[in-house]
């Protein structure tokens, strides 16, 4: 069994500004235990040589080059904006923080 | 905002040792954005330069900008970085809304270029090498702009818009280790290092290097040593410090801030600290612990970079003259003194100077023009002196004046005339008729004609008081309009009164 506590529920929660009732953090915390443990299991059958990696694609240097291409147009920008003023976005107060 | 408690500098630097460390974000100058072929460039109207992928929609695919990636590794190697055989990108998670992707794309453990270093000389004379921990590539986030509220400031906003024109546009963060012993000579440290690598991003040519226009940016990371403590004090870093002079500034007061606190038996708290330009003052801005808790992670949708040593040496090729060599080559090429070389660097003028030299003119007559008029006049105009008038169109009339064709003053009034868009020196000359009399004939006539008409003057020089002579020349220049050589005049006046 992984140790994830509902003080570290709660601490991610805060980071991703998603806002949870004490009884979804139990439960949450729950589930994330299930998910790590089965994630740990990988762990289990990687031989020490096996390296670690981040993509499933054995690449390197994939680059584009350095061309302008259209971008969408201000109205296509903010169509799904839940606020505009003119042709900024619009978002509410951030307070304490940079 | 309060006003801090500061302490003397003198006194804060007898109690106390500074530690620096720097982070200098450079903004390539690449055509498209650092993920995605959005055009990187602002001034455009708001939110035009975005796509799914710098707004972190649904679907969007980054794919990396070759040019960034070569800009990124010749700046490393410019800064004596050994270049990584392998670099990943990084998320690093934080919940702003400068970034609509909620990360910032970034490299953590894997930086693409590190242990570098940039000796640094101080106007002193001192050297001073600064160790770069690592130079990493990442995107820029968009331009908040707060509103409501008394100040425009965070605090106290009602709400605050966004442009992601420049949210995905790629930098490079360049990190020092930490800086120990600059003691006095903190404040100077900090702004001839961040001045030094603007230098060497110009002479790159990986970036505009406009500070004022954010280009290049600095966060100065400061603590204070109790002296013969030998342990480090808590550091805040001081975000927002977008001038040489302010760099300066912000170094002397934290260390004065810090200090005052100290003495006074308080603690600093770890945080990000802002720069107000207008006060002169930082203010505390978020605690450091909490929001620092990054999640850093591999970018799963990139690959990771992985330069071939042939390519690294084919970069290495391209790297110029490092800007604090050329300076030292040219001043002793030139025989320029300290001041005079200082005053053309100084005045952004140096390369300008070089062409101008370059295209056949001495070095005293080049430095003298830029430094000289051609800077009164741009800054008269208030434009870059670059924009007034060439290099070649400068060597052009210090030639005129060595051939004798000009007079210093003529040759400013050509000047004038090629500034209008007259044409060529030569041809300003044809045009306006500006050219030195050179025909004794005509000078004759008027210096014959200046001496009768003041017969006292005339007795005065025949007696042997040769500086009476004076009253002619001036009256003989004037006739003249000025257009021709006073030495000349003061000879044939000389030798038309011994008659």
């Amino acid at each position: 069994m992984s140790e994830i506590t509902a003080e570290q529920v709660a601490h991610l929660a805060h980071l991703a500004r998603i806002d949870l009732s004490p009884e979804e953090i139990d439960h949450l915390t729950a589930d994330l235990v299930q998910i790590v443990d089965s994630v740990a299991k990988v762990s289990e059958v990687a031989t020490p040589d096996i390296p670690a990696t981040s993509h499933p694609m054995p690449l390197t240097n994939v680059f584009r080059e350095d061309v302008v291409r259209p971008s969408l147009t201000v109205e296509q920008a903010l169509s799904g904006a839940p606020a505009r003023d003119g042709d900024k976005f619009r978002v509410p107060a951030i307070l304490d923080e940079e | 905002m309060a006003k801090a408690r500061l302490m003397d500098l003198d006194k804060a630097l007898e109690l106390y040792e500074p530690v620096l460390g720097f982070e200098v974000h450079v903004e390539l100058n690449t055509k498209t954005k650092m993920f995605c072929g959005c055009a990187n460039e602002f001034g455009q109207g708001a939110n035009t330069n975005t796509c799914p992928t710098c707004l972190g929609l649904p679907g969007g695919l980054p794919q990396v900008n070759q040019q960034a990636i070569e800009s990124s590794i010749r700046l490393g190697l410019a800064l004596g970085c050994e270049i990584a055989e392998y670099s990943r990108f990084a998320r690093k998670n934080y919940f702003y809304p400068d970034t609509a992707k909620n990360f910032q794309t970034s490299q953590y453990d894997e930086p693409i270029a590190f242990n570098g270093a940039l000796t640094i000389e101080l106007e002193s004379g001192r050297e001073v090498t600064i160790e770069i921990e690592r130079a990493h590539m990442e995107d820029d986030a968009g331009k908040l702009t707060h509103k409501g509220g008394a100040t425009g400031r965070i605090h106290g906003a009602e709400y605050s818009l966004v442009d992601y024109n420049r949210g995905g546009v790629p930098l490079v963060e360049i990190v020092t280790r930490m800086i120990e012993g600059g003691e006095a000579d903190s404040p100077e440290i900090a702004k001839t290092y961040v001045a030094s690598v603007r230098e060497i991003v110009k002479a790159l040519g990986v970036s505009n290097a406009r500070m004022e226009e954010g280009n290049v940016r600095c966060d100065v990371n400061l603590s204070l040593r109790p002296r013969g403590s030998g342990q480090l004090g808590t550091r805040t870093e001081t975000k927002n410090v977008n001038s040489l002079r302010s760099i300066e500034r912000a170094v002397r007061y934290e260390i004065q801030r810090q200090a005052a606190v100290l003495e006074a038996g308080g603690t600093i708290t770890q945080e990000t600290r802002h720069w107000h330009e207008d006060t002169g003052m930082t203010s505390p801005g978020r605690p450091k612990s909490d929001a620092d808790d990054y999640r850093y992670f591999p970018e799963p949708d990139l690959v990771p970079v992985a330069p071939s040593r042939e390519w690294v040496e084919e970069l290495r090729a391209t790297l110029p003259e490092p800007p604090a060599a050329r300076r030292k080559r040219l001043q002793a090429e030139w025989g320029f003194t300290a001041l005079e070389f200082q005053d053309v660097v100084n005045s952004e003028l140096l390369d300008l100077v070089e062409a101008t030299i370059a295209a056949g003119a001495s070095a005293p007559a080049a430095r003298k023009w830029w430094t000289g008029e051609i800077a009164r006049l741009a800054n008269a105009q208030g434009v870059a002196a670059d924009t007034l008038v060439a290099p070649a169109q400068v060597a052009a009339l210090i030639e005129l004046v060595d051939a004798g064709t000009l007079t210093d003053r003529l040759a400013r009034q050509v000047l004038e005339g090629v500034i209008a868009g007259e044409g060529t020196p030569v041809e300003v000359v044809e045009k306006r008729g500006l050219a030195v009399v050179s025909d004794d004939t005509a000078l004759i006539a008027a210096i014959d004609e200046a001496l009768a008409a003041q017969p006292d003057v005339l007795a005065k020089i025949r007696d042997g008081k040769v500086q009476a002579a004076g009253a002619v020349i001036g009256a003989v220049m004037k006739a003249m309009k000025g257009q021709a050589d006073a030495a000349r005049v003061r000879e044939l006046v000389l030798e038309r009164s011994a008659g």
